[in-house]
């Protein structure tokens, strides 16, 4: 493989990297939102809930926008068409992720029960139906999205407002949501005690067994499904546009990948043992324990979603020959060379300073203190 | 054929959005500082009211924040959703600082200003000092990474057309960075905000003294942003005037917009102090003249001259004509892109590809141009004149009156007096709004001086656009003008409750609880 085409993989992995990134670190925050209403029963419990994710909700959400500027970077044709094609689905996702912030950072100001009950209902919001877009987004990813490029790259979407969202995308949408539940749960977990932790500990069972069950319709709802072929392209590492290569429908063709390379199937086995594990984790009180393997548990799911749809990143469904791959989307060398370089000084630093950050403010959060202290979240 | 409707549409709401943002942004990088230089003090000489400051502008800096990463969320995805022929045709090259800024400048700030809230118990003095500093660090490098990205759009160097992938690629990464525009840019910028964070806190200690509450307080706060006042105005003018320098080199348009200029004079030449442009006379009523100022400022000497907007737009002519057969070619190499006829053809007319573009937008089929239609886009080359002129003269009028503003407050608070010089104090309350306007104007200046260019001289706005229906737009449009009218007026209501509330004394009641009990610091958590 020349130099090229090896760069091409290596950010087809990184971007890889950091999707999961973003899964667990945001997706855990805005399951903390999600169940917020639900996990916590009085404003203090609540407050308790958000003062534990409350130092470090603004840095893991940079992996969403760094989610962004990375595809940008080094696939900017996907960046662009996918974005646009997506319309409506993006500003669902991006008007209720802009109320996350304020949510976090304006609820506790004010003391009035209505004031704090109208962010409690927002920060259900910004944190559930982002994560239900992340997951249906990847699912039309599996049916291909209706758009095609003119002459000149320009291009078109032709699908309805609501054409995405079917039925598969809806289950997809649920799974990530189910998942981020559980990431939230347990990270509530380990920085509660008492009846805020007796109701995490419970969420995290449920949602798991959710995930599980989703995980399973997914996997054979996708077995029988058309997928993408590609049958003639320039070939990997060669300079390209989309108007230049072959590609077609075949019934199962998604499960093509795994035939080839049978040690992929250790990618949904992560995700189903993960989940599992995550389970029986929360059951055992084991909470750390239990967001390492939910953690696991994401990697397996997404590596699950790369494995199957390798080399294809957003196929068309209006024109199956315009799809994007990895090949025909990425960025020149030079430029994948760069940011290779950039994320190789800086991806470990930032995974050093985070950790430290975490361990800085580790440990249980006090109700009394955060009751005595009208500064906190 | 794209729908102007669509494309005015998305310059809406894409000025809109970005103006926004530039609302929370300057604050964010001035006022970080600002909290590192109290802290900083606080450390050295150990005095608790420092430590009282740093928190007290702390709790507005974070209010200010939230609302500055929440539309920073919508500016990161909206190059892809509304401007998806822009994002295809530079990624190689724009997204690259995009993505940059993240890995260096997000998520160091981001993940630092939470220990720097919630950190007060768990570090030692020194490692809060520390983080406090990289939040800073942290904003202003995301102003420098994202200014790499506008300065590519206003100077497009290091980049070149290939006519395989169809795109523009990156041909040098040094080029690109240190390039004169972007290295100008980032200076003014950055220093733009020190000078709005001056101002607010200047204002409000102020607001403050005038009540005659948290004076101790308000005293020390006031001279420390005076002093930082002074420097970072006389900054904010000097690289105004190199970058008025820089845009003489590389956007004459923008210049010529930016003075007035319809047509070319020779040296010396006077500068247009007052005018009142109209475009399609291509002429200034009720003009008011300094003799020889113009040569002086934009070329540092006397017998310097630039060139009218006339000269320009019989270049952008020719460029035009040169343009077209490069778009021929093109059209060609898409179909088959090895042909070496049209290989030879496009070479010879490259640079001259962005001209041809703009001509589509009067003849969807260049071959077919007539001249009038030639120079209808020669015409169109030239951007709104009135806004930027004026755009430009606020903002610097600003600069030149919150200049005195310093001098002033610097001077009184140096002799201890400005405690009972009232006007001044009702003055600089007054003035808190005034960088905010400032901001917004050389934005103006900078972005609708670059029309009818996304990337001057390479791709038109015209093209830039996504192929969204009227209907999408306006209801995205729609969708914006309510969301973040919300948010401004919850984020105007708890900035003004806060400043009312204002710092606790110590033992007394207030937003703080003071230095006696320092462990309720706002946002402090418990211990594990
Ligand atoms: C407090 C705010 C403030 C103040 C007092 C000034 N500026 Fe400014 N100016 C900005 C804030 C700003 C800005 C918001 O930061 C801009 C927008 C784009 C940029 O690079 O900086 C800008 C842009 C900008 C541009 C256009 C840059 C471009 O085309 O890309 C010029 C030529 C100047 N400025 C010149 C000046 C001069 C001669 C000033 C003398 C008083 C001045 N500015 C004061
Ligand atoms: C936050 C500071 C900024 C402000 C306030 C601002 C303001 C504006 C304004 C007023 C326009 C409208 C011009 C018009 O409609 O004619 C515009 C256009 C645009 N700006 Fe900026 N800008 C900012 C920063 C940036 C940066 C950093 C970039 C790139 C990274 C950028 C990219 C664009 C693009 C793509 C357009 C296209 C729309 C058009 O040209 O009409 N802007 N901006
Ligand atoms: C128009 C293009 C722009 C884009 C795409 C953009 C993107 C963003 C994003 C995504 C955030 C949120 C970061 C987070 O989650 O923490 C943000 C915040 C911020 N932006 Fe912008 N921005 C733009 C213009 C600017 C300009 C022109 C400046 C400065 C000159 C600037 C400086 C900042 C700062 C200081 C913050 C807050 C700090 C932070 O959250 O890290 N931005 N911006």
């Amino acid at each position: 493989m020349g130099l090229y085409a090896t760069l091409q993989v290596i950010w087809w992995l990184l971007l890889g990297v950091l999707l999961m990134g973003l899964a667990v670190m945001v997706g855990m925050d805005m399951g903390v939102g999600a169940i917020l209403r639900y996990v916590g029963r009085t404003d203090l419990e609540r407050r308790v809930a958000l003062n534990i994710i409350g130092p470090h909700w603004d840095g893991n959400q940079v992996w969403f926008v760094l989610g962004g500027g990375a595809i940008f970077a080094a696939f900017p044709l996907l960046y662009a068409t996918a974005f646009s094609g997506l319309y409506m689905v993006m500003l669902l996702l991006l008007w209720t992720m802009i109320m996350r912030p304020l949510g976090f950072e304006y609820r506790s100001q004010i003391e009035r029960p209505a004031w704090r009950n109208a962010w409690d209902w927002v920060l259900f919001v910004s944190g559930a139906v982002p994560m239900i877009v992340f997951g249906a987004v990847v699912g039309n990813l599996f049916r291909g999205v209706p758009f095609h490029f003119e002459w000149d790259l320009t291009s078109f979407y032709t699908g309805g407002l609501l054409g995405l969202l079917n039925p598969f995308a809806l289950l997809t949408g649920v799974l990530a949501l189910s998942l981020a539940a559980m990431m939230g749960a347990l990270r509530v977990m380990n920085g509660a005690e008492g009846a805020l932790f007796q109701r995490a500990r419970a969420v995290v069972q449920r949602a798991a067994g959710a995930a599980i069950v989703l995980f399973a319709i997914g996997g054979f709802w996708v077995h029988a499904m058309p997928g993408y072929r590609l049958v003639g392209s320039p070939g990997p590492g060669v300079p390209q546009t989309p108007l230049q290569q072959s590609v077609v429908r075949i019934p199962g063709a998604w499960l093509t990948n795994f035939g080839v390379h049978p040690l992929l199937w250790l990618a949904p086995l992560a995700g189903f043992g993960g989940m599992a594990g995550a389970w029986l984790a929360a059951r055992a009180d084991r909470s750390h324990l239990g967001w390492w393997l939910g953690a696991l548990a994401w990697i397996g799911v997404i590596g699950t979603a790369g494995a199957a749809l390798f080399p294809f990143m957003l196929p068309s469904s209006a024109d199956p020959s315009m799809s994007l791959t990895l090949w025909n989307a990425s960025s020149s060398k030079d430029t994948l060379l760069w940011m290779a370089g950039f994320a190789a000084v800086f991806v470990p630093l930032i995974l050093w300073y985070t950790s430290w950050a975490f361990w800085v403010m580790r440990g249980k959060v006090s109700a009394e203190k955060i009751a005595r202290d009208e500064h906190a979240y | 054929m794209i729908n102007g409707t669509v494309v005015d549409l998305s310059r809406v709401q894409f000025a809109a959005t970005a103006l926004y943002h530039f609302l929370f942004v300057p604050l964010t990088l001035g006022l970080s500082f600002l909290l590192a230089a109290m802290e900083t003090v606080y450390v050295t000489t150990g005095k608790p009211i420092y430590k009282q400051m740093a928190q007290f502008w702390g709790k507005l800096f974070m209010i200010n924040f939230a609302l500055g990463v929440a539309t920073g969320l919508t500016m990161e995805f909206q190059f892809g959703t509304n401007w998806s022929f822009y994002s295809g045709f530079v990624g190689d090259i724009f997204g690259a600082p995009l993505a940059i800024e993240g890995l260096m400048a997000f998520f160091m700030e981001s993940t630092f200003v939470g220990l720097m809230v919630f950190g007060w118990e768990r570090l030692s003095k020194g490692q809060h000092l520390a983080v406090t500093w990289l939040v800073a660090f942290g904003s202003n490098l995301s102003a420098l990474w994202i200014l790499v990205a506008n300065g590519f759009m206003q100077d497009p160097v290091g980049a070149t057309f290939d006519p395989v992938t169809m795109r523009m690629q990156l041909t040098s990464f040094q080029k690109l960075i240190f390039s004169p525009d972007v290295q100008s840019k980032f200076v003014h910028t950055s220093i733009a905000g020190y000078v709005t964070a001056a101002v607010f806190v200047t204002g409000v200690s102020a607001f403050y003294l005038l009540r005659e509450r948290h004076v101790p307080l308000a005293k020390r706060s006031l001279r420390m942003a005076a002093l930082f006042g002074v420097l970072a105005t006389i900054g904010v003018i000097t690289l105004g005037d190199a970058l008025g320098f820089v845009a003489a080199r590389v956007q004459p348009t923008k210049l010529a917009a930016m003075e007035g200029l319809w047509k070319a004079q020779s040296a010396p030449m006077p500068f247009n102090l007052i005018a009142f442009p109209s475009q399609s006379a291509q002429k200034n009523y009720g003009m008011v003249q300094v003799p020889d100022l113009l040569s002086l400022l934009v070329t540092h000497s006397l017998d310097g001259t630039v060139l009218g907007i006339d000269a320009l737009e019989r270049q952008a002519q020719r460029r035009i004509e040169r343009g077209i057969p490069a778009v021929q070619a093109l059209r060609v190499l898409a179909r088959d892109p090895t042909n070496a006829a049209a290989l030879a053809r496009f070479a010879a007319h490259r640079r001259d590809l962005g001209y041809g573009f703009l001509l589509q937008r009067y003849a969807p089929n260049v071959s077919q141009a007539t001249p009038a239609q030639v120079r209808a886009a020669a015409r169109g080359a030239i951007p709104p004149v009135a806004a930027v002129f004026w755009s430009f003269r606020v903002m610097v009028g600003l600069g030149l009156l919150m200049l005195a503003f310093f001098v002033l407050a610097a001077l009184y608070s140096l002799r201890n007096t400005v405690q009972s010089k009232r006007w001044f104090l009702k003055a600089a309350v007054w003035m808190i709004p005034v960088p905010f306007l400032a901001n917004e104007c050389g934005w103006l200046v900078a972005e609708l001086g670059r029309q009818p260019w996304t990337v001057f001289d390479v791709l038109p706005t015209w093209m830039s656009a996504s192929r969204h229906s009227v209907a999408y737009m306006v209801f995205s449009l729609i969708g914006f003008f309510g969301l973040y009218s919300i948010f401004i007026v919850i984020e105007l209501y708890l900035l003004v409750r806060a400043i009312r509330l204002g710092p606790a004394e110590p033992g007394g009641h207030g937003m703080l609880a003071g230095p006696t009990v320092p462990a309720a610091a706002y946002g402090a958590k418990a211990q594990g």
